[in-house]
């Protein structure tokens, strides 16, 4: 369906982003509250959020500095975990590059799992449509997670403080992540990625500053990888057998 | 917790943050990248999170590193309806579901 308007792309773009508002607000939510319970004030929780905006990164960091991790370890965990970004960056490129900058500034700043995923699945099904409407479209689907990522963080927060231990908080990350993770197992590359790293990670539990995790992340990574290209190769084979 | 230590990780995470998603669309544009970096980003969100997620499961911090029946069923049905579902969301309560089950059985045992 091609778009007439910048406003029509933006207004669908708010449709299609719409229904992730039911995981923005549970989401945002824990983070202000384990922020808290983490040591950290309502204003600090809020900047976190507003500055960052990428929840397993935000949580990644959070749990490492519960357990009093370097902080050189908390940032580079937290940023290996949000390096799929730059992947979104990439594959953003070809569609919204042409944009003015000011506008591809905006657009990377507002660069989610949610608005990425509406984004590309429109951009991919539409190749006519023109930037502006593009950047429009990408802005409309930001719309619904955003506001709410920083606002939640704020209730979470001013909760927070009320949350007795027998609420097993401190295991709402692992639940958060399992349930992230399952729906990106797309190929069995991403199966066997995820399955060294789990084992790496178990066998270097001891290994001291956090750096299991980093060693872990690497090795499951480079599965992936390795995985890739022997099914590729498979794929070929047939082809020619 | 140290603010010093806060304020370098907020600041540091959200500088890096935005230098990763801007790295392309702002920076690279229209460049081509090596296959081979491609093929390793792929994967990075699927280890990496596991990778952080599996000794809490097996250790908990909360029972002093024991393994708890109640954090581990509920990391498995976590999992499984998530994989089964492909819905964070339902994912999310059938986990926090299967926890607070097991922990209010155990508690009675």
């Amino acid at each position: 369906m091609p778009f007439t308007t910048a406003k029509s792309a933006y207004v669908k773009g708010l449709i299609d982003g719409a229904p992730f508002v039911l995981i923005i607000i549970p989401f945002s939510m824990l983070f202000g509250l384990l922020a808290v319970e983490t040591g950290l004030n309502v204003v600090e929780a809020l900047v976190f959020s507003v500055v960052v905006i990428a929840g397993a990164a935000q949580f990644t960091a959070l749990q490492l500095m519960q357990e009093q991790a370097p902080t050189l370890v908390v940032l580079a965990s937290a940023l290996a975990v949000n390096l799929r970004m730059a992947m979104y960056s990439a594959s953003l490129t070809p569609y919204v590059g042409k944009a003015p900058f000011w506008q591809r500034a905006l657009v990377a700043y507002t660069t989610v799992d949610q608005s990425y995923i509406v984004a590309i699945a429109r951009f991919e099904k539409d190749p006519d449509m023109s930037v502006p409407h593009r950047v429009a479209y990408f802005l409309g689907a930001v719309t619904p997670v955003v506001p709410l990522w920083y606002g939640f963080t704020v209730v979470g927060a001013l909760l927070g403080a009320q949350v007795p231990d027998s609420w097993a908080l401190d295991f709402a990350i692992p639940i958060a992540f399992l349930a992230m993770i399952a729906p990106m197992f797309r190929t069995l590359a991403h199966v066997v990625a995820a399955l060294v790293a789990v084992v790496v990670a178990l066998l270097a539990a001891g290994v001291p500053y956090s750096l299991g995790l980093i060693i872990a992340g690497v090795a499951g990574m480079m599965a992936g990888a390795r995985t890739e290209v022997w099914l590729n190769r498979r794929t070929a084979g047939d082809a020619h057998g | 917790m140290d603010k010093t230590t806060l304020w370098i990780v907020i600041i540091g995470l959200g500088v890096g943050s935005f230098m990763l998603r801007f790295l392309f669309i702002g920076l690279v544009g229209s460049r081509a990248m090596p296959d081979w970096l491609l093929r390793h980003l792929r994967y990075t969100a699927v280890a990496v999170l596991p990778a952080l997620v599996a000794p809490q499961v097996v250790w908990p911090a909360a029972t002093d590193g024991a393994p708890d029946p109640a954090r581990m069923s509920a990391a498995v049905v976590t999992l499984t309806v998530g994989l089964l579902t492909k819905n964070v969301l339902a994912a999310v309560l059938a986990g926090a579901a299967t926890l607070y089950g097991m922990l209010y059985l155990v508690g009675l045992g």
